[in-house]
């Protein structure tokens, strides 16, 4: 199909893209890599006004580190993530996670940012961002604000953003020495993940010290599934890790679609949590 | 007279001569076609299932920028028939009208009710939403058992009943007597879920007039360039001798493209309006609603058997889903599959039902396979659960069940001839390449040691009846046209040769195939030979592509006609060299005399001289060209043996194919890698229906798996790696000996695959999975089992 | 309208566009290059897969002004003066084609997977080409093939495209 008609800008920098959107109010949306909204402007399921290209802005594309955080750019492509030796080292996690976004086409246009601001469950990265207490850095006219990952994601498809606001830099604490893993469920290798798992885990004398568990698609945001998080202190082995993940589903609300049931979705989140917590503790 | 030409080229695997244009992008699809002043249409299609017209207003769409025309159902509805349907199964069926472009009422999500003409797709699109209509929602019928209840809502108020039809038969012995002697009687429900063929090209179709003449020209992506015209013309009234079909490269068709569509006949009579070129192209979302669907079957089977494992009979009541219009063969698909349930099996009594039942979703038709896969599950996953109940290996099952060798030709209880079949060495031969043995010694291992990851062994052994089709068999089902192929062969002055087929090509290879067939029978070279196809100014005589029928009717159709050329070219031959004919003989493509081999023409020279025609024998026709149009005596009955070894999660349910093993018997083989490419081909879409595909409704008639991020075809990534293999069992009733191939694999694999879940799931209590086994599915029936086994 | 400039295929085109145009009708309509096919609305299939600026992309999924300044190769920019690529005989050598329609983005995801793994695995083919969908041949001879094109990479190239392959 195709898309509705829209003027377009392509603004050289972050203030006049901000102003363009400033300008626009509710009825612009923002262009990154546009694997996202592309599809949507073609089933016809957005109307904008107004489409702020902002694929060529400098400065906001790359991995570096800062204060002992790495800092990725929003509009670095999956594959520019996937393969970064910086994100590889300090935030394994992602790296893997963004691996199994769709497919080689879509992640050579399709960016961090995009997929953050997109803001859907079914995302992979939000569940990650979360895991990892990534920071979100927006521009907005009034400057610039960091939004934990925590508060990032307000609703369906909804982030915290206001319309006029751009997410420019994603930072990550860099987190040696623990295990992660992505423990992605889907259908077929190109569907979105039914549920996913994202896991990270420190040890300390072969016991869980401490476990971060981001969850996709399992609910109307992604979600931390903080009473395993808190049940996985201290557990020594397989058995203790399986009692932990049996909470993983507390306090999630998925939701029934064609895909799956939310009992099921329940049920994948505690078995999902189980396998990625063994495998990030090396204990699988 | 026969000749025993030397066979060089078939058995060969050529490669295609289809490749060069289809690798380097120098391809001619539907929608690549352009010509000056060419139009764009776009169709406005019904948001709900179904709902009265109560209002509709194009002229909004027609202030639109670049906006030609635009028409409502009503505005087309003069020049515009019904859309045809060609197999009336039964005197007495229900054949509501169904107009190209809706009028009263819409029946379906995506039915249409107006067109946008446009000068470009994009314009199209846009005007699409201005047209104004007011629908007054009438209720869904979705349910098949719902649809049939006396005071249900009707599909159609005017016909009085939700029931198309309903099509009995029996065969051998009176089944509840037989019933009455079974040791055993196995009762079991199967639903065939819809599926959405996904050609990978969508449709499209370009008119283009020539108005002083009232000629047109249609290009389309279809299987059937010659039925099209045939109904086109009967639809629009277009005199058929008008009309030019045209099938350019078309991209695949599965059964979506063996279609007469609303679209096609609005496209033809817009381009009359208009006296304008006209080009439709679907997107895929489109297609999901516009385009036929697939199966939708509810399978109500019984077996009946003596505790030793020998069957008795079978009982077999199907409620088919048509959808909401009877299309070109919709009645007629589970029919086709009412002659393969007893499959390769020897019983007493056979009684078969199938209704066929209106819903307000899109229609259904063929789709690869069309009513034999369903009847091969039903058949094959029900022996699977005989032989667990009476404790038998279910290939022993089988094995004593099965036509033996030696027994053929057979006819079967459903009254069908097979020709030719070696069930036996197809089965060794699978067994053995699949290491059945170690596999079920793996699958007890895991049993004992409580490993959560099952290991399923899955079989199915089938058969099909294909190469449609002697046409008095299709006068006795009522079909409206007969099962001929045509072939002509043109002997050109240089002694280059074109073949003319009947068939339309698209994806089997037909042009490298024939190749090979004409240039065995006339000794010329492969790279002589040029396939002429799919365009009715071309090739005007054809039956078209669909079926697996193209080589066992249309190549064995080519391969008669270049016989005939020889036969022409020996007369010429003779007579140049001054021999008799009975002196002569053929071989490599050259005459000569027996005994006196200097004396020689080749075929090459016999054709120039035939074209000068300076010296040909008296009374003789100037010319080597010869036509052949055949009539199968049989259908062909291709079969084999697969095997699936599935691990099933019984955590997650989720199922991985561990290794897959098929011995097809598609008689000899003109091309093993093209067969081997079909067998693949069929292979991945028939695992797709047992894992991945199916056409979702909402309670509301809402297709929700209504694009491709959401109806899952698999990928590269989701499918095994198959071993395949042959035996090669002629078929007596071809001049080739050849079966066909292009269904075989969707046929067998489904059940081979559910065969091997439910396998893996029996030690815990499973009987079945409906399909697509999700692993939801799986985790639900592994749960209930469960339950079940506690209580 | 938004101007744009792109190289196609080894020529440059200026025009002035809608922004909403895809890259691929940008393609198919205003150029006449319609080696690339839309098989899709959702970015599912593949079919359109083109190479933009070194890395393969949806050409369905961008829009024409993302292109401008780019420089873009279709399946119809591979061949040198009537020679296939590697990858291209590999598909016909073993019958890694149907209907086709899917060949030209399989053929260029292909090329982008060899680029990126230079000797990969059966499986890793497998899993390079997720985003593209073939409904023809069940993908055993496509990944047959991209595994021959990387032997063959290595290796030189043969005079011309053989004519047979053993069974």
């Amino acid at each position: 199909m195709i898309p509705p008609a829209f003027d377009y800008v392509r603004p050289a920098g972050l203030d006049e893209a901000v102003r363009a959107l400033a300008d626009a109010g509710e009825d612009a949306k923002v262009l990154a890599g546009g694997q996202s909204l592309l599809p949507l402007l073609r089933l016809r399921l957005a109307f904008p006004d107004l489409v702020v290209d902002i694929g060529r802005i400098p400065g906001l594309r790359g991995v570096r580190e800062e204060d002992g955080r790495l800092v990725i750019g929003a509009l670095t492509t999956h594959h520019e993530v996937m393969r970064d030796p910086l994100v590889r080292r300090h935030a394994g996690l992602l790296a893997q996670a963004t691996a199994t976004v769709a497919d080689p086409a879509v992640r050579h246009r399709g960016t961090l940012g995009g997929s953050l601001v997109h803001a859907d469950p079914a995302g992979d990265l939000p569940a990650v961002a979360l895991a990892l207490d990534a920071e979100l850095v927006a521009v907005g006219p009034g400057g610039r604000r960091t939004i934990p990952a925590g508060a990032f994601f307000a609703d369906y498809l909804q982030s915290t953003l206001a319309p006029d606001e751009l997410l420019v830099e994603i930072r990550v604490p860099k987190r040696e020495g623990w295990g992660f893993r992505y423990e992605k469920f889907h259908r077929v290798a190109q569907s979105w993940a039914m549920v996913g798992v994202a896991a990270l885990v420190r040890r300390e004398n072969g016991h869980v010290a401490e476990a971060r568990i981001g969850l996709t698609n399992m609910g109307a945001t992604p979600l931390r599934a903080t009473a395993a998080e808190e049940a996985l202190g201290g557990a020594g082995d397989a058995e203790a890790v399986a009692r932990a993940a049996r909470l993983a589903a507390e306090g999630t609300r998925p939701s029934q679609d064609a895909s799956a049931s939310p009992e099921y979705r329940a049920h994948l989140a505690r078995v999902l949590t189980e396998r990625a917590v063994l495998a990030a503790a090396g204990m699988g | 007279m026969t000749d025993q030409a030397v066979e060089r080229e078939v058995g060969r695997a050529r490669l295609r001569k289809e490749d060069a244009r289809l690798v380097t992008g120098q391809t001619m699809w539907t929608d690549n076609i352009t010509v000056p002043g060419l139009l764009h249409l776009a169709f406005l299609r019904s948001p709900m299932a179904h709902a009265r017209v109560e209002r509709i207003d194009v002229s909004p769409a027609l202030r639109r920028p670049g906006v030609v025309a635009a028409f409502s159902g009503r505005d087309l509805a003069d020049g515009l028939g019904s859309l045809p349907c060609a197999w009336p199964v039964t005197e007495d069926m229900v054949l509501p009208a169904h107009p190209p472009l809706a009028v009263d009422e819409v029946r379906h999500a995506g039915d249409p009710v107006a067109v946008v003409v446009a000068r470009d797709r994009y314009a199209a699109a846009d005007a699409l939403e201005a047209i104004e209509v007011d629908y007054e929602p009438l209720p869904p019928v979705m349910d098949l058992e719902a649809a049939l209840a006396e005071d249900a809502p009707l599909v159609h108020s005017d016909k009085g009943t939700n029931r198309a039809y309903v099509w009995p038969f029996e065969a051998g012995e009176d089944y509840e007597t037989v019933r009455q002697r079974a040791d055993v009687v196995l009762t079991r429900r199967y639903e065939q879920q819809r599926l959405i063929p996904n050609a990978m090209e969508p449709r499209a179709v370009v008119v283009t007039p020539l108005a002083a003449s009232g000629e047109y020209t249609v290009y389309s992506a279809t299987q059937i360039p010659h039925i099209l015209r045939v109904m086109l013309s009967t639809v629009t009234g277009v005199p058929e001798h008008k009309l030019r079909v045209v099938a350019p490269d078309v991209g695949g068709g599965f059964g979506s493209k063996l279609q007469v569509y609303g679209e096609e006949a609005v496209a033809l009579a817009v381009a009359r309006k208009l006296g304008r070129p006209v080009k439709w192209t679907e997107s895929r979302s489109e297609g999901y609603l516009a385009t036929h669907h697939g199966r939708g079957m509810i399978q109500d089977i019984e077996i009946a058997a003596t505790r030793e494992g020998k069957l008795l009979g079978l009982k077999v009541d199907l409620l088919a889903d048509m959808g909401a219009y009877l299309m070109l063969v919709t009645p007629g698909v589970p029919i086709l599959g009412a002659f393969m349930y007893p499959a390769i099996y020897k019983m007493d009594a056979y009684a078969f039902t199938c209704t066929g039942v209106f819903t307000t979703k899109t229609p259904t038709d063929a789709y690869r396979g069309a009513g034999r896969p369903e009847a091969t599950y039903a058949i094959e996953r029900i022996m699977d659960e005989l032989a667990a109940e009476l404790g038998l290996d279910p290939v022993e099952l089988r094995r004593r069940n099965w036509i033996r060798h030696e027994e053929f030709p057979y006819t079967s209880i459903a009254g069908l001839t097979y020709d030719s079949g070696n069930y036996e060495a197809a089965t060794d031969k699978a067994l053995a390449l699949f290491g059945y043995d170690a596999l079920r010694a793996e699958q007890r291992e895991r049993i004992e040691r409580g490993d959560r990851v099952l290991l399923g062994i899955g079989v199915s052994t089938y058969t099909e009846m294909c190469g449609l089709a002697p046409s008095r068999v299709l006068r006795d089902l009522r079909y409206s046209a007969g099962g001929w192929e045509a072939a002509s062969i043109r002997m050109l002055p240089t002694g280059k040769v074109e073949v003319v087929t009947g068939t339309s090509p698209h994806g089997q290879g037909h042009v490298t195939s024939w190749s090979q067939i004409a240039a065995d029978v006339l000794g010329v070279p492969f790279e002589d030979v040029e396939v002429v196809h799919g365009d009715t100014q071309a090739a005007p005589q054809g039956m078209d592509t669909y079926g697996s029928r193209s080589l066992v009717v249309g190549g064995a159709a080519v391969h008669r006609a270049a016989q005939k050329v020889v036969d022409k070219a020996r007369k010429v031959a003779a007579h140049l060299l001054e021999a008799g004919e009975d002196d002569l003989e053929f071989k490599g493509g050259v005459f000569s005399v027996k005994g006196s081999p200097e004396a020689r023409k080749t075929i090459q020279e016999v054709a120039f001289a035939t074209f000068t025609s300076h010296d040909v024998p008296d009374g003789m026709e100037p010319t080597l060209n010869a036509e052949h149009v055949l009539d199968p005596e049989n259908f062909s009955y291709p079969h084999g043996t697969h095997l699936c070894a599935v691990e099933v999660d019984t955590e997650t349910g989720h199922t991985r194919i561990r290794s897959y093993v098929c011995v097809d018997d598609v008689g000899r083989v003109v091309n093993p890698m093209i067969v081997e490419g079909q067998v693949h081909g069929g292979l991945a879409q028939g695992i797709a229906q047992a894992l991945y595909e199916e056409a979702v409704y909402d309670a509301e008639g809402n297709l929700v798996s209504g694009t491709m991020a959401d109806y899952l075809v698999p990928s590269a990534a989701d499918l095994p790696e198959f071993v395949t293999d042959r035996t090669e069992t002629p078929a007596t009733s071809n001049p080739l000996g050849v079966k066909g191939v292009g269904e075989a694999g969707t046929i067998a694999s489904t059940p081979a695959v559910v065969n091997a879940i439910v396998d893996a799931l029996r030690p815990l209590g499973v009987r079945d999975v409906r399909m697509p086994c999700t692993p939801e599915r799986v985790w639900q029936a592994i749960r209930a089992a469960r339950k079940e086994a506690a209580a | 309208m938004t101007h744009i400039s792109v190289t196609v295929d080894g020529t440059t085109y200026e025009d002035d566009v809608e922004p909403r145009l895809l890259l691929v009708h940008y393609l198919r309509d205003r150029l006449g290059l319609t080696g690339t096919p839309v098989g899709c609305d959702t970015s599912n299939c593949g079919a359109c897969t083109v190479e933009m600026d070194g890395a393969s992309v949806k050409s369905c999924t961008v829009l024409a002004v993302q292109a401008d300044g780019s420089e873009v190769t279709t399946v119809q920019g591979l061949a040198r003066d009537g020679a296939w690529t590697p990858l291209q005989r590999a598909f016909h050598e073993h019958h890694a084609l149907q209907c086709g329609y899917c060949t030209p983005g399989m053929i260029m995801a292909a090329r982008d997977l060899l680029r990126e793994n230079p000797h990969p695995t059966a499986e890793e083919v497998r899993a390079g080409l997720e985003g593209n969908l073939c409904r023809c041949t069940g993908y055993q001879n496509i990944v047959r093939a991209v595994l021959a094109a990387a032997e063959q990479s290595a290796a030189p190239a043969p005079a011309a495209p053989a004519q047979e392959v053993t069974a």
